[in-house]
């Protein structure tokens, strides 16, 4: 047995390497990597190629762009990677709704690695890709047992962009019934940002519900929302307190009474695997993370999928095209009915991360999925009790309640203590070698809050070390508040003053932008 | 428990001593316990209905490859595949970082811990906007149609006008995610007007845009190079048709293009946008596609970004670099469904990925590419031209597509792509469903990977296929 984790503080310092914006790195004449050239034969035919664009069309200025050799560019971006705490290298229990699970490499080792996967081109004839169409029925069929739900697509290139394609169909659904005066759809306040935000863009008004003293919206609430003007409902469960709403039948009986679907957001679905479905709780849409449940990994925000599923009345607006199997060969229809919303992104989506999942899923089973739900909430429950015992802590909502894969925490009562709030712990956290933690989506009802996901990749040592940093940081938050208030010490870099930008003189997203402001800066 | 327990490598606490001394911790009895919030009758009482796993990593790993093996490759075949997903070379340093744990596994992280995801994906920007010359760019879209259809939503909110115009010979595909993504409720929140192309050169009716561009229009948009490979040689004059009313000039291009192209702002371009694929990513059957938009510094076009924008600043320490949210409240994270349509999960590896490759390629590598490819392109076309009942309108330019038409050989496209396929060739895309007044044609697309013999090779089995 190695040190005691439930006291251990890593003395851990980040890579700091004071790295350049790669545009000051320029040695002018320097390459980094030599191109073909055509032929000698090609350019006696055709000559330079570019006297044939209008003299108008052409570039006559080069971008400028750096000149560096090929092993600064890798010394610099390999130093940067350095500067990134990735799942890979951290107890990443701190990103609370992202389920920060280990991605097995031999998924990654595969879809990467092999030309049957990275050299395979979307639109070659269907029957060269029998391979990759082959996992996505597969997939396919699992996601069907998982959710109850009749078909899928896997075309969403992220969560939100699936829930954009549930809100589409619901769309679709209307339209294709004659029904044009539904305008507004409801979700929750503890629902995901894009369950709101989604509708917004398809055109819809949105009416957000409350949580009552529980948690969660009280069922006559729901009750005084819905009308005839209700095209859906966009509700996460368990909501991103980790608690989960066990009136949602109702809110879904409610809904359908007045005409309106109601689809799921599944991305806190870690912990019902095997256990609960959309279906029984009468979804009509659901969607799920792909790269948070099903192990495909988060890349610095993409590329992910977001998993969109329908019962059968709805198939006809999926987007395609669909894949479809007739006992011996797999085929893309790209016809579908007319009822289909079309495209939401290019080509089949992000062919790779469903080959992981299906590899994730081919390893684990029905019982390993089970396993998977299971530890998730068993090691949440521990968490939560163990950091219920961390002064400044505050459990939010329905104290007594078993929580399911994650909780929301809050430090309001630390902040009154000692004035050291969420936001510096979450500077300090980075100093013990630990991610920094989601607090919450906007708006914070949760005073000072903290969402933190021990999804069943991480084993119980794992957890204890985690909550002896939280504890000691508390300790430092009344001790000494102003190590954590100044913090990070032991990170890349020191404290932003101004982290959130919003001047326009402030304001550089380039470096190009950002050079040109200094010379104004300085001139006048 | 007459069954075996399994521990699984990846839930360490799937060991049974473990998970026993933690349900004690928490104070229950059995793990369904925790499930106590969930109502009987949502509870599943069976065993899901999945196939018996793989267990271990080597028969998984076997049992993957048996099933990539019955898909061919395009490095076992001959590719002239693109509309929008193109075999370039990917620099072994492309590969090297995006392949680093650190950035496949980080997510949201702060500028602290991910100062170096903060810096990667500002360099991104920076390189795109040197390519681009433009200042402005946000974090990735999803891909090169989302961006298309965010930058026409955002030209209606910089106008106040909710009608764009858009050529008749864009993508297909690409106008089918536009069209669903600028609906609405009974009407379109943003309506859609087509404009004609000529089928023989591929550019847009200027008569028919002067007469349909109006005081509503927000945007005029054009592809360029076109989705059929040519470019608009007149964009300029169209620029200018869609300034003088009032419009945004919006330009989707394919930024391998932009060493020799002039990019959309030096004639008239107010948004570029477009598909970084090209830049770095494996085709992964359309996994590596990733999204961009380009303005101006003017806080009109920066406050309609839907989303994030990393902005370079200061830390406590002098001369240190950090980073900070741009206009948080910009975006639905900040803002929920006041923000700026909606924003989530998109491609941050793949753009840290195309910054790898601008970083790579410098001004002088852009430039070489792109003169490589358009002398590879012009080329196959020749060549390609002159077999017998084979047609390539040639006489506007064009640059990595082109289209040949079979009409002269008798032929349909399905049928010479199912005799090329036989000799290891993947022939261009079928486009006759999509442009039907274009007869039996395919759309062929030629990188710098293709040799003259590739050409040749392509040129002789055409030959015999369409004889």
């Amino acid at each position: 047995m190695g040190r005691d984790r439930e006291t251990l503080l890593r003395k851990y310092h980040q890579a700091r390497w004071d790295e350049e914006i790669i545009c000051e790195m320029d040695v002018p004449g320097e390459r980094g990597i030599l191109v073909p050239e055509a032929e000698a034969g090609i350019q006696e035919a055709v000559g330079d190629g570019t006297s044939r664009i209008p003299e108008n069309l052409r570039r006559k200025q080069p971008p400028a762009l750096p000149e560096i050799n090929q092993m600064r560019v890798n010394r610099h971006y390999m130093r940067l990677s350095q500067e990134t705490l990735g799942t890979d290298v951290n107890i990443d229990i701190s990103q609370g709704t992202c389920t920060m699970k280990y991605s097995p490499k031999i998924q990654e080792h595969v879809a990467t690695r092999n030309p049957g996967m990275a050299e395979i081109h979307p639109l070659q004839d269907e029957s060269t890709i029998q391979g990759i169409l082959h996992v996505y029925y597969q997939f396919e069929q699992f996601l069907k047992e998982i959710s109850g739900l009749d078909r899928f697509s896997f075309q969403p290139g992220g969560g939100a962009q699936g829930v954009f394609t549930n809100a589409s169909m619901v769309r679709a659904y209307h339209a294709s019934r004659g029904d044009h005066q539904r305008d507004e759809v409801i979700t929750t306040m503890f629902s995901h940002p894009c369950d709101a935000a989604t509708g917004a863009t398809a055109g819809y008004k949105v009416v957000t519900l409350m949580p009552d003293d529980t948690g969660y919206p009280h069922v006559d609430a729901m009750k005084a929302a819905v009308s005839e003007r209700t095209a859906g409902i966009f509700i996460t469960n368990p909501e991103d307190t980790g608690l989960y709403n066990p009136q949602i039948k109702e809110f879904v009986d409610i809904a359908h009474g007045v005409g309106a679907l109601c689809s799921y957001d599944q991305a806190n679905a870690n912990g019902l695997l095997g256990i609960a479905r959309a279906k029984e709780a009468g979804f009509d849409l659901c969607h799920f993370n792909v790269h948070k449940t099903f192990s495909m990994p988060h890349a610095c925000m993409g590329p992910a999928i977001g998993a969109v599923g329908v019962v059968d009345e709805l198939k006809r607006y999926l987007p395609l095209p669909r894949v479809e199997f007739d006992g011996e060969r797999y085929t893309l229809d790209y016809r579908g009915e007319p009822e289909s919303i079309g495209r939401v992104r290019s080509f089949l989506g992000n062919a790779q991360g469903v080959l992981k999942a299906y590899a994730w899923v081919m390893q684990l089973g029905a019982d390993g999925l089970r396993e998977v739900a299971e530890c998730s909430v068993l090691n949440n429950n521990y968490m939560l009790k163990k950091l219920s015992e961390v002064p400044g802590v505050v459990i939010q909502y329905s104290e007594e309640k078993r929580r399911l894969e994650q909780v929301r925490y809050s430090w309001g009562k630390l902040n009154r203590d000692t004035g050291v709030g969420t936001d510096d712990i979450n500077r300090r956290i980075a100093d013990y070698g630990i991610q920094h933690y989601w607090p919450s989506h906007h708006p914070w009802i949760v005073p000072e809050p903290f969402t933190l996901e021990p999804c069943e990749s991480y084993s119980k040592d794992d957890i204890d070390e985690y909550v002896a940093v939280l504890r000691q940081i508390s300790k430092e938050a009344y001790e000494n508040p102003e190590l954590v208030k100044s913090a990070p010490h032991n990170s890349a870099i020191h404290k932003v003053p101004a982290p959130s930008i919003d001047e326009p003189e402030r304001i550089a997203v380039t470096w190009r932008q950002y050079v040109k402001k200094q010379a104004a800066k300085n001139s006048g | 428990m007459s069954q075996r327990r399994i521990v699984y490598p990846y839930i360490p606490n799937s060991v049974p001593e473990i998970k026993a001394q933690m349900l004690k911790e928490v104070g229950a009895r059995d793990i369904m316990d925790l499930y106590a919030e969930i109502p009987d009758e949502l509870i599943l009482k069976r065993r899901m209905d999945l196939p018996e796993p793989i267990l271990d990593e080597y028969s998984l790993k076997r049992h993957l490859e048996e099933i990539l093996d019955r898909n061919r490759n395009c490095d076992d075949h001959l590719n002239f595949l693109g509309a929008g997903c193109a075999q370039h070379h990917v620099p072994a340093v492309c590969d090297e970082i995006s392949s680093r744990g650190e950035f496949v596994t980080a997510y949201v992280g702060e500028p602290y811990a991910d100062h170096g995801k903060w810096q990667a994906l500002f360099e991104y920007a920076s390189l795109m906007g040197e390519l681009l010359d433009m200042d402005v760019l946000s974090c990735p879209l999803y891909d090169g149609p989302s961006a298309a259809a965010t930058s026409l939503r955002m030209a209606s909110r910089t106008t106040g006008r909710n009608e764009v115009l858009v050529p008749g010979s864009a993508s297909p595909d690409l106008m089918a995610v536009v069209r669903n993504y600028l609906g609405g409720i009974g009407e379109p929140q943003v309506s859609i007007r087509t404009i004609d192309f000529d089928p023989g050169s591929g550019l847009l009716d200027l008569d028919q845009l002067r007469s349909a561009i109006s005081s509503n229009t927000a945007a005029v948009l054009i592809e360029n190079p076109g989705y059929l490979g040519n470019i608009e040689t007149r964009a300029e004059e169209i620029g200018e048709i869609a300034r003088n009313a009032g419009a945004e000039f919006v330009v989707y291009t394919d930024p391998i293009s932009l060493g020799v192209l002039a990019p959309p702002v030096h004639y008239g371009g107010t948004f570029a946008c477009g598909d970084f694929q090209p830049l770095g990513m494996h085709i992964q059957c359309g996994g590596g596609q990733g999204g961009f938009i380009a303005t101006h510094d003017d806080m009109r076009y920066v406050a309609e970004f839907k989303d994030l924008m990393f902005g370079i600043t200061e830390t406590v320490k002098e001369g240190e670099w950090g980073f900070g949210e741009v206009l948080f409240d910009r975006t639905s994270y900040g803002s929920r469904e006041q923000g700026k349509e909606y924003t989530g999960t998109t491609t941050g590896l793949w753009a840290i990925t195309a910054g790898v490759y601008l970083a790579l390629m410098g001004p002088k590598g852009m430039e070489e590419i792109g003169r490589t490819i358009l002398q590879k392109s012009q080329y196959a076309a020749r060549q390609i031209g002159g077999i017998p009942g084979v047609r390539v309108a040639s006489e506007t330019p064009f640059f990595k597509e082109f289209v040949v038409n079979f009409d002269g050989t008798g032929k349909s496209v399905g049928e010479i792509n199912a005799a090329l396929l036989d000799r290891k060739i993947f022939g261009g895309k079928d486009i006759s469903g999509e442009f039907p007044q274009l007869g039996q044609s395919a759309l062929y697309c030629v990188t710098e990977r293709i040799t003259q013999d590739d050409i040749h090779t392509l040129v002789q089995a055409l030959g015999e296929c369409c004889s």
